[in-house]
């Protein structure tokens, strides 16, 4: 019967959809909004049978679930509220449930029986779209962790065999052994002799964080340069003297730039102000 | 058997690993190298492992050893060359090399070794070396 009705029902939901002031005309368009619910409508009356009401996982529903979870990824990744993805599914529940009661006039009790399975499986749709959306949104969080760990740890360099890494940020294992290899890698290619780690970003430190810098400074040492940590904040270094951590074996320098200005002399460098001309 | 070839230069020795050390090649090198060292009189060693890919603790305790026998023997170590993943696992190992100086490369290495060595000549002189650092 449904089956007959798709045209009324995507006519009546789109009706439902673009009634509704959440509708969000800055992400999606209304051609956009009626091709995703004509290919969903498609899908679910088309694979309507009369007995696969409430098993989902019947292999009819997977070509539906497809398409709703892919709306519902689209949807995350555009960002979309929850509210609104499920207002999407929810008012197709009510766009059927108007047909239903149009076409099934005389009996009540037979509107009643086909509105409960309708809403059984309108419901366990939007728990799928539901659950996909989610998903989507933690697939972007975790892209986004990822992109913040690739940025948040770059490698300056600041002269000519001088690097630099501004560490801004909580350091845990896993970012301070990027740190690690970036600025090992990047020693051997720029064949710098000196660098300076910033931790002027760094808002606490642990004594597990402690120990991961030691063992960045001592992996530079080993290489052959010489590693200097610059930025220490006066909270920070007293955590770290109640630790009873000792960092005494390395070199610490109050801001960036004392800590250049000291590379400087181990590098025999001098930087002066020139003399102008108007002097003479 | 494979061995590693040490060069004397001047007051230096320098070794250049170009293959994966086992457990015992090193053990063969560390006892050439006293050997050597004692035989010239060498007052720095270089080590190169630049082609050094993978070190275990057995290797890192080593290079240790062969830097404390050359201290004893009166001879600095520096070993220059290190591979960023070998310094990773040598520290994961707890292994930071005390006593052990670092280069980049063997050019720095060399003037470290050089600096050093004239630190410690002008300390206390030894004639009989003298000529072999100025060349």
């Amino acid at each position: 019967m449904l089956q007959n009705k798709k045209k009324n029902i995507l006519e009546f939901w789109m009706k439902n959809q673009l009634a509704d002031e959440g509708l969000r005309e800055d992400l999606i368009s209304n051609d956009e909004l009626r091709s995703q619910s004509e290919e969903l409508i498609t899908a679910l009356v088309s694979n309507l049978s009369g007995d696969n009401f409430t098993n989902l996982d019947a292999d009819e529903w997977s070509p539906v679930i497809e398409i709703l979870g892919g709306i519902a990824i689209t949807r995350a990744r555009q960002g979309f509220s929850p509210r609104e993805t499920g207002n999407f599914v929810f008012s197709l529940k009510e766009a059927i449930l108007d047909v239903l009661q149009q076409e099934i006039t005389n009996d009540p009790m037979a509107l009643f029986k086909e509105s409960q399975k309708v809403n059984r499986l309108m419901d366990n749709l939007s728990v799928v779209t539901f659950e996909t959306f989610i998903k989507g949104r933690e697939e972007v969080i975790l892209r986004q962790t990822d992109e913040i760990t690739e940025i948040s740890t770059p490698v300056i360099r600041v002269w000519d065999g001088i690097l630099a890494l501004p560490i801004i940020g909580t350091l845990d294992s896993a970012r301070t052994q990027i740190v690690m290899e970036n600025l090992l890698q990047e020693i051997v290619e720029t064949g710098s002799s000196i660098a300076i780690l910033d931790i002027s970003g760094v808002p606490a430190v642990d004594s597990l964080v402690a120990q991961h810098l030691i063992k960045t400074v001592s992996a530079t040492r080993l290489m052959g340069a010489e590693c200097i940590i610059s930025g220490i904040r006066p909270e920070i270094a007293q955590t770290v003297v109640h630790l009873g951590i000792d960092l005494s074996n390395i070199i610490t320098k109050a801001t960036l730039a004392s800590a250049l200005a000291y590379s400087f002399k181990v590098m025999r460098l001098e930087v002066r102000k020139i003399n102008t001309v108007t002097k003479f | 058997m494979d061995k590693i070839p040490i060069l004397r230069m001047g007051a230096f020795l320098l070794v250049t690993i170009q293959v994966d050390l086992y457990d015992r090649l090193a053990l063969n090198l560390e006892a050439d190298l006293v050997q050597m060292v004692n035989k010239t009189g060498a007052k720095g060693v270089l080590i190169d492992i630049s082609a050094v890919s993978i070190v275990d603790s057995f290797m890192g305790r080593i290079i240790g050893n062969i830097a404390s026998m050359s201290k004893i023997l009166d001879a600095e170590t520096v070993v220059v060359g290190m591979q960023p993943a070998v310094a990773i696992t040598l520290i994961e190992l707890g292994l930071p090399l005390k006593g052990v100086h670092t280069a980049l490369d063997m050019e720095r290495g060399m003037n470290l070794l050089k600096s050093i060595i004239e630190v410690t000549d002008d300390e206390d002189r030894y004639p009989e070396t003298d000529d072999l650092i100025a060349e």
